[in-house]
């Protein structure tokens, strides 16, 4: 991906970020900016804090230490160093701003495609029936479920039911949308058609933040590649640099050739 | 053997038997309609509450559950007036009874269903903006429901065959028409064998019909 977008003061910024689970440091100490209109992936070894991060930054995941700020305004915290919990209508409205698509999918299973995009647009953004229902139509056109919409996720294929998780995403219109191994519950052959909504989202200029396993689409997607490993961010530079053969971080050399050697088949 | 069937007697006295099915099916339907409101009520609060919250409701749900039904139809007739000095006709105490017990085990069925609704799909409403209550009505609930609708077919099914005991406080139902129907004929067998298949039929038409509704709406886990 071309022609990488600047900005003064980055969308989303990640500072001294910290969390444990009990005894476990998960993250410890990360440090991300993300532009308008740049797509970050994500890459590391499992159990690196991936997910962790990434929840974090919608505050579905607590963190303890450090700061994640979207347009200035802090997630899940106020009154600075007090860092008092937000209100739940807060975080509400602060999560709305966020879109966030799942491993596995998280559909309403007892709404159709059309209404699992609807809800948030009535209840959050207060839209009309008939304007949400014209837009989640737009949105389920964009992903290529035009005839889908009165399916109920039960009734949709994996693929499908993952091009409906992005449609309910991105018809919020949010600033930034978290992306978390969203093809990793998918059989081989339905990859292909989620990963292209996601290049089709990039080229519009979606700021992105996304974890996956798929080395070669991070590679054709990201302006910047970060590799995590052990709660912190082992390296961060452009994909190219990233794959370059004389990449100095060992563990990251090691990680992608693990990588090279499972896919050369 | 001596004795001959005879159902003469039992068709004369039919429209008993009729008149108190339908009033067993409305007691079930009014019980199982209040105790689903406070099923549901109290399970909200035990999943969301505080401790003694949660403290109260599992000691209502233990009490209930481990007191026989007919000791409790005695117990609300006529022990409760006695002691508050005053006096409600045996329908009323009946489905208030009724209404109570079925209200401890739906709020179980009800508690264990919201337990089991994904983590996944509460993160899936948080992600979209939607507040603790929008979650509750629009995700939680709706899924909960829909997972619990094969247990609450048996537990229907059940509480309408509990029904029968309000003939020992006389209400009209059922059971008491066909005591009735015994005392003033004596064809003990043959009021028991018809009373016994209008149960069977009109419980099974009504897991039919909630197995229906199952199929049409559930989601399984
Ligand atoms: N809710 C939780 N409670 C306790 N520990 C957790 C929890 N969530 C994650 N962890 C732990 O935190 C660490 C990081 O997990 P995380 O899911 O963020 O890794 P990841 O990089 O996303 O891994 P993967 O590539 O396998 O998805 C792991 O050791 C995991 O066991
Ligand atoms: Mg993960």
């Amino acid at each position: 991906m071309s022609g990488k977008p600047t900005g003064a003061t980055p969308l989303l910024r990640i500072k001294g970020v910290q969390k444990s689970f009990g005894s476990t440091h998960v993250l410890r100490g990360i440090d991300l900016d993300v532009a308008r209109g740049e797509v970050v992936t994500i890459i590391g070894p499992s159990g690196g804090g991936k997910t962790t991060l990434l929840r974090c930054v919608n505050f579905l995941e607590t963190y303890d230490r450090g700061s994640i700020t979207i347009d200035g305004a802090e997630v899940g915290y106020r009154d600075g160093e007090a860092r008092k919990r937000r209100t739940e209508t807060d975080l509400a409205r602060m999560r709305a701003e966020t879109g966030m698509v799942f491993q596995l999918f998280n559909l309403f299973p007892h709404l159709t495609a059309a209404q699992n995009i609807t809800l948030g647009l009535t209840r959050v953004r207060g839209l009309g029936r008939a304007e949400a229902g014209d837009k989640a139509m737009h949105w389920l056109k964009r992903v290529g479920l035009a005839d889908k919409a009165g399916h109920l996720p039960s009734e949709l294929s994996g693929g499908q039911q993952q091009r409906v998780g992005i449609a309910r995403a991105v018809a919020m219109e949010p600033k930034i949308l978290l992306l978390d191994e969203i093809t990793s519950a998918l059989d081989p052959e339905l990859i292909g058609e989620v990963l292209d909504v996601v290049l089709s989202l990039a080229a519009d200029g979606m700021t992105m933040l996304i974890v996956t396993h798929e080395i070669g689409f991070a590679r054709d997607a990201s302006h910047r590649i970060v590799f995590m490993a052990e709660g912190t961010v082992g390296a961060e530079a452009p994909p190219a640099e990233i794959f370059s053969p004389n990449q100095p971080n060992e563990r990251l050399r090691s990680f992608l050739g693990r990588f090279s050697a499972a896919h050369r088949l | 053997m001596g004795y001959d069937l005879n159902f003469t007697l039992i068709w004369r006295h039919f429209d008993k038997l009729w008149s108190g099915l339908i009033l067993s099916l409305e007691l079930a339907i009014l019980s199982i309609g209040i105790g689903i409101v406070i099923g549901l009520i109290l399970a909200v609060i035990y999943v969301s509450g505080g401790r003694i919250a949660r403290a109260l409701i599992a000691a209502y749900v233990e009490l209930i559950r481990n007191v026989p039904l007919i000791l409790l139809v005695y117990l609300v007739f006529y022990g409760i007036p006695t002691v508050f000095d005053f006096a409600y006709d045996n329908t009323t105490s009946f489905v208030m009874t009724l209404s109570v017990y079925a209200g401890a085990y739906l709020v179980e069925v009800f508690r264990a269903g919201l337990d089991a609704v994904p983590k996944g799909l509460i993160d899936a409403g948080k992600a979209i903006g939607l507040t603790p209550w929008q979650r509750l009505v629009h995700v939680r609930l709706p899924t909960m429901l829909r997972m619990t609708l094969p247990a609450l077919s048996n537990t229907f099914v059940s509480l309408f065959k509990d029904t029968s005991v309000a003939s020992v406080i006389a209400v009209p139902e059922l059971t008491y028409g066909a005591q009735w129907i015994n005392f003033n004929t004596f064809r003990i067998m043959e009021v028991y064998l018809v009373v016994t298949g209008l149960y069977l039929v009109t419980g099974y038409a009504i897991l039919l019909g909630l197995r229906a509704l199952e199929r049409r709406y559930s989601i399984g886990r």
